[in-house]
């Protein structure tokens, strides 16, 4: 049998600003001085509007490849494009009023309740949404008094749900003791479900497959579904697919932190090679705690929260079609425990070992996707060019292997790397930003192959100093 | 110049990783009392 392929990519974008103080940057900070960091918040949200014409959201959802932010001025955020569409290649970027309303879909436990004034107009914006035809509206229609709201609020722990710093409806907990069914924990879950969804959504039209083609589901978002006996117990992946539609599907959830949309990548590619399932999505909500995470940098510097959005993706790897850039399956490259920890010895392990292994120089590859955080919002507050780092580090390598001279480092950058262009969502800049961009590229005959090296930093769950990675790469089909 | 002195090391995943520090540290005849790695994105 051929080495699978991925055939076809969905990305997505949620505009979120009611959210950004449940990030877990912001929540923290505006637990210690409320009256000082709220306003500070509110007064930099941004509009729908600026962050859809928002220069790397364009690239996100494949309306503008990554190499034209190389063109776009710095800051980014002052250059916004001109007649931006919110529907991309890939996907859309969705507003704030539809979000609401897919989340109502998305509860199946009454965890949400929405303002009885509010309701009607939820419903409104979400049943214009084509993909959102058929879902159930009677969810939305039950509004609920404010009094009540507000009761729940100020006595029973519930969260407000804001829209336009107004608010619109609440999200309770589920259990009185239990902290994995607090209203937070429930909201961080249903926003990474709702978002998932809309990704799964967008794929099912792209790939022009009905949704009970799809026989099994992996997640790979950052929540942690689960009760006080089984934290991060999972389900995510069939609740995803249970809401589009995926009635021939099951699914499980992979967890690697910002490494795991290609653990569940790789897990695809190897079920599909071996015949075990035939159509396997892989699916990634977004990440609440992460909204907000660089704000006080951005408010240092009089900047908009560019963190004020969530990040979807979903991809459908199946046999080879005969089109699809092929996986190479003996290009896998893995960070091993006893690797060590050093940026040279990582990247050898990811880069240089994977490539010699298939007889390949690095200068062989046309283009390496690595952690695309967008530069924007990380310079910003100190924390350096994610993208850029890794960039010279595998030019730095093929300096040392003799492929290139050390001067040409800079040229190695820009020809094979990219600048980063995906929100801060830990694993949504994870190299496969690219992966849509890629497979196209291929397809039309203007790059031959493409790398995706991504990282993953299991020393922040304080069980291990490890970090993680893999690698893989893709190359033109040769039945094409 | 570590021979003997206690350290606490700072790492960082993109830059460079605390347990890469520490193993130079230690080569350098440190102690070190805590390794620590951060992640920024």
């Amino acid at each position: 049998m051929d080495n699978p392929v991925i055939q076809a990519c969905s990305y997505i974008l949620i505009h979120v600003p009611g959210f950004v103080r449940y990030g877990s940057k912001p929540s923290r900070e505006i637990a210690d001085d409320i009256n000082s960091a709220l306003p500070a918040i509110e007064g930099h949200l941004r509009e729908f509007e600026e962050a859809v014409a928002y220069p790397p959201n364009q690239v996100f959802i494949g309306n503008l490849h990554p190499d034209h932010l190389n063109n776009v001025p710095q800051p980014w955020h002052r250059h916004p494009v001109r007649d931006a569409s919110r529907y991309g290649t890939y996907g859309e970027i969705m507003p704030e009023e539809e979000l609401l309303g897919l989340m109502k879909i998305a509860d199946d436990f009454d965890l949400m309740w929405i303002e009885k004034d509010a309701a009607p107009l939820l419903k409104k914006s979400l049943a214009a949404h084509p993909l959102w035809r058929d879902a159930d509206f009677g969810k939305i229609d039950a509004g609920v008094e404010m009094a009540r709201i507000l009761d729940r609020i100020e006595n029973q722990g519930s969260l407000p749900l804001y829209h336009r710093c107004q608010i619109v409806g609440c999200i309770h907990r589920d259990h009185e003791k239990d902290d994995n069914l607090k209203a937070q924990v429930l909201m961080e879950n249903l926003l990474a479900k709702a978002s998932a969804a809309l990704a799964l959504q967008h794929l099912l039209k792209k790939a022009d497959i009905q949704a009970s083609e799809v026989d099994l589901l992996l997640n790979c978002s950052e929540e942690a579904v689960g009760d006080r006996y089984n934290r991060g117990g999972g389900g995510l992946a069939k609740a995803i697919g249970e809401m589009c539609g995926c009635i021939s599907a099951t699914g499980c959830d992979i967890k690697a932190f910002c490494v795991g949309p290609l653990y569940a990548l790789l897990y695809a590619v190897g079920l599909v090679k071996s015949g075990l399932f035939q159509k396997i999505v892989v699916v990634g909500g977004g990440s609440m705690a992460k909204l907000g995470m660089k704000f006080k940098g951005h408010l240092a510097k009089d900047m908009p929260i560019l963190e004020d959005v969530l990040g979807g993706f979903a991809f459908l790897v199946t046999g080879n079609d005969g089109e699809s850039p092929l996986i190479r399956l003996d290009s896998i490259g893995k960070h091993n425990i006893g690797s060590g920890s050093s940026q040279q010895n990582i990247m050898e392990s990811l880069v240089l070992k994977p490539l010699r292994r298939i007889g390949k120089k690095i200068t062989d590859v046309d283009k390496y996707a690595v952690e695309l955080q967008n530069p924007e919002v990380t310079v910003s507050a100190g924390s350096g060019n994610v993208p850029l780092a890794n960039y010279r580090m595998i030019g730095a390598l093929a300096a040392l292997q003799k492929e290139i001279q050390r001067e040409e480092i800079d040229r190695f950058v820009l020809e094979h790397g990219m600048p980063g262009f995906s929100p801060t969502q830990g694993h949504v800049p994870a190299a496969i930003p690219f992966l849509g961009h890629a497979i196209d590229a291929i397809k039309q005959g203007k790059m031959n192959n493409a790398m995706f090296v991504a990282r993953g930093s299991l020393f922040l769950g304080r069980m291990t100093q490890l970090s993680d990675g893999l690698s893989f790469l893709i190359e033109k089909n040769p039945r094409k | 110049m570590f021979r003997g002195k206690k350290v606490i090391v700072f790492g960082e995943r993109d830059g460079v990783p605390g347990p890469a520090i520490a193993a130079c540290m230690k080569a350098a005849g440190a102690e070190v009392v805590l390794t620590v790695t951060e992640c920024f994105v």
